[in-house]
């Protein structure tokens, strides 16, 4: 236990911290919005309204009455207020992109106040000014504005898309493989979203074609009472490669907001998906008012022989984060990676971490997990290593590092490890630093302001993770970094 | 500043640590270029001069003042303190994990380069000044590229410390026990390196036990430290007779008792 540690000691930490949310605005759109509320009929309305096959509705349909059986989770070491289910919003799409039929065609005929959104966040879009090397698919609220580079990359056949547009015209892609990774049942935020996705990214890429440029996706919560439930699909095949990431920001409100999205990833022999994200959602003010609920299921699946997955995740944002990026290792020889970097300050919580399944032989897996707490805030790392029967030779290599700012937070670790065979070789290593007053006296008797030595102790101990960043993004996500610590984290 | 005013002037100094009064009133002047040594018995208040100078917040200054180069240095923050020139090192230095030495240091270096209107070093340059340094002081060029005293022996953190006061080249040194838990030969490091710096023109407050370290240093002036005052003033015969006699005598025959 950490005694608190008296005012005047804290308070060059305390004023470091102060920096507000640089992504709160809102903007001024005419919504076409259901009403609150969840029963099959907003299902079936949603999947009208996106002109959806038959096959998809029904899925939806079950998805949804398995849903409302499901008891509310309550494992996690987090502190929920309970979300009313019935005062939602599932769908909302600004007017201009409400009806598929009639959407724009192009980026150019795209609402310039959804373009100035973007711009405004540092993504823009439209065609002078879009982002060299990086294909962006723009999602706004329930739907996607558009993305760039589409026919640059079907030119090679990546098939790039919003996971509407792979409705229309890739059904039998998504027939084939939506829900094989993580099933409508998978627990209950999976299944909530199997019954109310809206949109999200479709990346299909073909045998042997290394995707030739970095592939991302833009989330952005706008409208209020609103939850964002996108569904990401990723497939590799054979022998092909592709870096995907994505980014996500969201208006300050006084009100929780539910962002429950499945990301399904499958990697086929000798394929390479690695899968980034940076997480900058609304993180609530000092006081924990407002803030996004970041309840989300990711999972890769590496079917082939010598697959490879990698997330890489920066989670700054949102009230709570409770994610578990994890890889099914099914093919002989494959290989999964998990390296995440989970900030939390002021009344913030993060369960975060990842599951590493092994059923393939020779299947090897490797977890880097740097917390960081701040503030009264609590970070959990909670990480399940499993070797199945069938995993011969399987090895796992767990790194699991806190760091505390200041007197009044927590780091927990939960790492789980289940075992069949004796062949395993599984290594977990822990740590807890802190920066501590006297450690930030040190920096400053040497000439270093608080601020900036924060940031260096904050930089030093990333540094393995944002490693693995897409480099387009790594300096990004460590500007991120800094201000979501500022400060104290510089 | 005038050619005649001190580059330190502490007057009638009062600090209180928690609920305790540590310093009652000390006053003490420093010139530029001059190096006093301080003694007195453990407890007397030396560190917490040095940590009181230097703005560590648990050190509240509740009676006095003290100049530092013509300014208010009380009014400033500790790294304020810092880039105008004012070193002091640490009896026990902590560790600072996953950040590299070089890059700690590098950073240091600049925020006070810039303070006093000298270009950034790159890495490069850096590397090489801080590599000369590291040799000169018995330090191996790995030590850079270690995370700050991360596992570094107590000798070795005393060498981390002397490292940064060679690169930093302050105005004012506060060495507190500078030399305890380190070997022959760095001590003869730490001699070479304020007799090579005072010829540049810092001044020193060295805090020692030592008496071969305190006449190797050749000191302007030796102070005697007792309960929370200045208890005596005087040169290397000071010294001299603190090693003979002991602390309690010394103060005894200090009070005509």
């Amino acid at each position: 236990m950490q005694p608190i540690v008296a005012p005047t000691e804290t308070e060059p930490l305390a004023r470091a911290l102060e920096r507000p949310y640089q992504h709160g605005f809102v903007t001024e759109i005419e919504s076409d919005s259901l009403p609150p509320g969840l029963d099959a009929d907003v299902v079936r309305e949603i999947s009208r309204r996106k002109h959806e096959p038959k096959f998809l509705l029904e899925w939806r349909l079950a998805a949804f009455e398995r849903w409302q059986k499901m008891p509310l989770p309550e494992w996690a070491h987090l502190n929920i207020t309970p979300v009313d289910f019935q005062a939602q919003i599932y769908y909302s799409a600004p007017k201009s992109l409400a009806d598929a039929k009639n959407a724009p065609k192009s980026l150019d005929e795209v609402d310039p106040k959804l373009l100035e959104t973007y711009e405004k966040l540092g993504v823009p879009l439209h065609e002078r000014a879009k982002l060299a090397g990086v294909a962006v698919d723009a999602v706004f609220d329930s739907v996607s504005v558009g993305t760039t580079f589409r026919e640059q990359l079907a030119e090679v056949g990546v098939i790039f898309c919003s996971f509407s547009h792979a409705v229309e015209h890739h059904a039998e892609l998504i027939e084939r493989y939506l829900g094989t990774v993580v099933p409508p049942g998978d627990n209950f935020y999976a299944a909530l979203n199997s019954a109310v996705f809206s949109d999200g990214s479709f990346v299909y890429v073909p045998k042997g074609v290394r995707c030739p440029m970095e592939l991302s996706s833009y989330f952005r919560i706008n409208a209020a009472n609103t939850g964002q439930f996108e569904r990401t699909l990723i497939i590799a095949e054979p022998g092909s490669h592709v870096s995907y990431l994505e980014g996500c920001t969201a208006p300050q409100r006084d009100e929780h907001q539910l962002h429950a999205a499945v990301v399904e990833l499958i990697a086929h022999e000798d394929a390479y998906i690695k899968y980034s994200t940076v997480q900058n959602w609304y993180p609530g003010d000092e006081e924990g008012r407002g803030g996004i609920y970041n309840f989300v299921t990711k999972r890769g699946l590496c079917e082939g022989r010598r697959s490879h997955i990698a997330w890489t995740q920066v989670e700054t944002g949102s009230a709570i984060t409770w994610k578990y990026p994890s890889v099914v290792l099914r093919g002989d020889d494959s290989r999964g990676e998990f390296y995440s970097v989970a900030v939390t300050n002021h009344l913030q919580q993060a369960d975060t971490g990842t599951k590493m399944v092994h059923l393939g032989r020779n299947t090897k897996s490797r977890i880097v997990s740097k917390g960081i707490s701040a503030g009264r805030s609590h970070n959990s790392y909670r990480g399940l290593v499993r070797i199945a029967p069938t995993a011969a030779n399987a090895h796992n290599h767990t790194q699991c590092d806190s760091l505390l700012i200041g007197g009044q937070c927590g780091a927990h670790t939960f790492p789980y490890v289940d075992a069949a065979r004796s062949d395993a070789v599984v290594e977990h290593e822990a740590t807890t630093t802190r920066i501590s007053e006297e450690r930030l006296f040190y920096c400053q008797q040497r000439g270093i302001a608080p601020e900036e030595a924060t940031s260096l102790i904050v930089g030093g101990f990333c540094q393995a993770v944002l490693d693995e960043l897409p480099m387009e993004f790594a300096l990004e996500a460590k500007g991120l970094l800094a201000v979501s610590l500022e400060g104290a984290v510089g | 500043m005038t050619a005649k005013q001190p580059l330190l002037e502490v007057d009638a100094l009062r600090v209180d640590v928690g609920e305790r009064n540590v310093l009652k009133s000390v006053s003490l002047e420093v010139p530029a270029g001059a190096l006093v040594v301080l003694m007195g018995a453990n407890g007397s208040g030396k560190s917490t001069l040095g940590l009181t100078l230097a703005g560590h917040p648990r050190y509240r200054v509740t009676g006095g003042s003290a100049r530092f180069a013509g300014h208010d240095l009380l009014a400033r923050t500790p790294e304020e303190r810092a880039r105008a020139g004012l070193f002091v090192s640490f009896q026990a230095p902590p560790e600072i994990p996953g950040v590299k030495n070089n890059l700690f240091i590098r950073t240091a270096l600049n925020a006070v380069r810039e303070a006093r209107g000298e270009p950034q070093l790159d890495a490069f340059d850096f590397l090489e000044e801080a590599r000369g340094a590291a040799r000169h002081l018995g330090l191996p060029d790995a030590m850079l590229g270690r995370p700050v005293n991360d596992g570094f022996s107590g000798g070795e953190r005393k060498r981390n410390e002397l490292l940064q006061l060679a690169l930093l080249r302050p105005r004012l040194a506060i060495l507190d026990e500078a030399d305890s838990g380190m070997d022959v030969d760095g001590v003869r490091a730490l001699v070479a390196l304020v007799h090579e710096l005072r010829a540049a023109g810092s001044a020193f407050i060295v805090v020692s036990h030592y008496q071969q370290l305190i006449e190797s240093l050749e000191p302007d002036a030796v102070l005697r430290l007792d309960q929370g005052c200045i208890a005596e003033r005087g040169g290397l015969e000071l010294a001299a007779q603190i090693a003979r006699t002991g602390f309690a005598r010394t103060a005894a025959v200090a009070q005509g008792a």
